[in-house]
């Protein structure tokens, strides 16, 4: 089977600036594949290489196979949902969505009954006469998403999507782009800055960090087998600290132990409570153990320690990930 | 010490009735639109109002006295051959006018809009502004020198081996004549350089609002940087570019000067008020005459509305 997407060797500079550096990967055929990172990470510049808003100044890209170097966004059949979603102003939702199939010369009839498909899709049937600009956020998000999907694209990219909703319409879009997805057997590439969105959408998730793809797996491999200081920390916090004072591995090395996995315990080993702050599902306390600041995520209960007192805490040392020396 | 919740009323009369304009938002815009609605109403409108009656009436031809009785004996006179040639001449120039001046403005507006940043911007607006803070006049008869048979342009094309490109242009007939200063085409030279700031800022000014992803996602769904111009772009700044052809399009109409400098001698309609009602004497036509732009812009506005270019506003 042919990757969807694959870049080798790609850099995007601009000037002195590195926005995309020297990047492998692939993206396979049909998968959710999420790009996550902060801002400047070089995961936008990524996406618009993809949908040729941008050229790589070295390196190759391909698309199903296809040398992609050179070739404007209208000769490829990828489209984009974007991030403020860039509907047309001068045209009702319809048109907007028709847009893709009229510049290709799809006929009137033809590109209407698409466009009424494509908008009963993300369940905006016969909202097709309003104008983009009386929608709602979710609304505009949902007729972006009818816009690209009309033309039935190989790759559909979205650059993050849902960074404009509040959080129950944001989860709410989550699933059903999840749901769409499945249903159509496309392939999604996805930009977002939020590790758990990506977390839980994807197939495989890519983390970018200054230009550079720090590491590319399935979102289980990712949180748990962080390959880096960096991605243990942006994708779900963590406590980095050396290998041996965690239980694991070799003097010299690091390693990275979730807040999660930390637990109070009579029979554990002596710390300080430092800072407690209650989040309703779990509380995250700051300890000091042995001079080592970690943070956990504990239960609620009647019985955990004011900040100030002493307490014992445990861990598996099974849960505790090694990184190497150079993370 | 403990300062007040509520600190106490201001004393000072500006202060006070800074005061009360903030307490009582309706009267503040009332009197701040007062003044403007006093001089758009009475003394502009009015004017206005006062020269559409003296279109209706009409002048004695043999006591060259204005006799205050209705009649459209004035508009009449209006449609004769030689004073319609004069309202299809200057409709016709306004008309090229504003076609070129958009054209020009267009490639002009769209780098300042979309690509001028910092010291570039500053240095368009003031290249676009400048042409405007020197004399009207001046401009006009610097052109007039710039244009004539024993001017630089001619000189220009000489030293190119391009006389015979010149004189071919001056061959063609109704626009050309004996040199670009005597010719129609001399005219909407001037008149397109006179008034392309006019066009350029508004266009530029609608172009600026339009968000640099409307065009990134117009391509992205395919289409071409023609398709995009059509469908996205021209569209959206149509409004900067009507709002650009009313100044273009009007002030050639009402122009009196320019063809009287430079051009062929024949009227437009600025030159045909400006006689009518001085050396003539003959008020009521010169109001007709005046009626006309009016009318014409009346009817632009409507169209260019019925056409949807404000839809995008």
């Amino acid at each position: 089977m042919t990757d969807a997407v694959s870049f080798r060797g790609v850099s995007r500079h601009f000037g002195s600036v590195r926005a995309v550096d020297a990047v492998d990967f692939d993206i396979r055929d049909g998968e959710f594949f999420a790009m996550l990172g902060p801002s400047g990470s070089g995961k936008t510049t990524c996406l618009r290489l993809i949908a040729g808003f941008e050229q790589p100044t070295a390196g190759h890209i391909e698309i199903y196979g296809t040398r992609a170097e050179g070739v404007p966004p209208y000769r490829r059949n990828v489209n984009t949902v974007f991030q403020n979603y860039a509907l047309f102003p001068h045209m009702n939702v319809r048109e907007n969505v028709a847009f893709g199939l009229r510049v290709k010369g799809v006929g009137k009839a033809e590109r209407t009954r698409a466009a009424e498909e494509a908008l009963a899709l993300v369940e905006l049937a016969g909202y097709g006469d309003r104008r983009a600009g009386a929608l709602s956020g979710g609304q505009r998000q949902r007729v972006a998403l009818a816009r690209a999907l009309v033309n039935k694209p190989k790759v559909l990219l979205l650059d993050e999507p849902l960074g404009a909703l509040d959080l129950k319409l944001r989860e709410q879009m989550q699933e059903e782009l999840r749901r769409l997805q499945r249903a159509l057997g496309l392939t999604f590439v996805f930009v977002t800055h939020d590790q758990e969105e990506a977390l839980s959408m994807a197939d495989r998730v890519a983390v970018f960090a200054d230009g550079k793809m720090q590491q590319v797996g399935t979102p289980e491999e990712i949180y748990r087998r962080p390959s880096s200081r960096f991605v243990a920390d942006f994708v779900g916090s963590s406590n980095v600290v050396p290998a041996d004072f965690a239980g694991a591995g070799q003097p010299g090395e690091w390693a990275s132990l979730r807040p999660e996995d930390i637990r109070l315990d009579a029979d554990g080993r002596e710390a300080t409570v430092l800072t407690r702050a209650y989040h309703g599902r779990v509380v995250k306390l700051g300890l000091d153990l042995g001079g080592q600041a970690l943070t956990a995520l504990v239960a609620p209960g009647d019985t955990l320690p004011e900040p100030g007192a002493r307490t014992r805490i445990a861990w598996d040392a099974a849960k505790v990930h090694v990184m190497g020396a150079g993370a | 010490m403990t300062s007040p919740a509520i600190f106490a009323p201001r004393s000072g009369v500006l202060a006070r009735a800074a005061d009360w304009a903030i307490r009582h938002p309706r009267m503040f815009v009332f009197l701040m639109v007062l003044p403007i609605v006093l001089w758009l109403g009475i003394v502009y409108i009015g004017a206005l109002i006062a020269l559409l009656m003296q279109s209706f009436f009409s002048i004695d031809e043999f006591s060259g006295v204005v006799q205050h009785e209705f009649t459209l004996k004035t508009y009449a006179e209006l449609l004769r051959p030689s004073n319609f040639a004069i309202i299809a001449r200057t409709v016709a120039m306004a008309a090229a006018v504003t076609l070129a001046s958009a054209v020009l403005a267009f490639p002009m507006a769209y780098f300042a809009a979309r690509y001028a940043r910092g010291k570039w911007k500053a240095l368009f607006y003031i290249g676009v502004m400048l042409p405007l803070w020197s004399s009207y006049l001046v401009k006009v008869y610097a052109w007039k020198l710039v244009l004539a048979k024993e001017g630089i342009l001619t000189w220009i094309f000489a030293q190119l081996h391009l006389s015979w490109l010149l004189d071919a242009v001056l061959a063609i007939p109704v626009v050309g004549g004996n040199s670009l200063s005597v010719s129609y085409l001399g005219t909407f030279i001037v008149f397109v350089y006179i008034w392309l700031p006019y066009m350029i800022i508004p266009v530029q000014a609608a172009l600026e609002r339009v968000p640099a992803p409307l065009l990134e996602a117009a391509s992205d769904l395919g289409a071409t940087p023609k398709q995009s111009f059509r469908m996205v772009l021209l569209p959206l700044a149509l409004p900067g570019i009507v709002a650009g052809s009313i100044f273009t399009f009007s002030l050639t109409l009402g122009d009196y000067i320019i063809p009287q400098i430079v051009g062929s001698g024949r009227l437009f309609i600025g030159q045909a008020v400006y006689t009518q009602q001085g050396t003539a004497g003959n008020i009521p036509l010169a109001a007709a005459f005046t009626v006309v732009p009016i009318v014409i812009m009346g009817v632009y506005l409507w169209g260019a509305r019925k056409m949807g270019a404000f839809d995008a506003l």
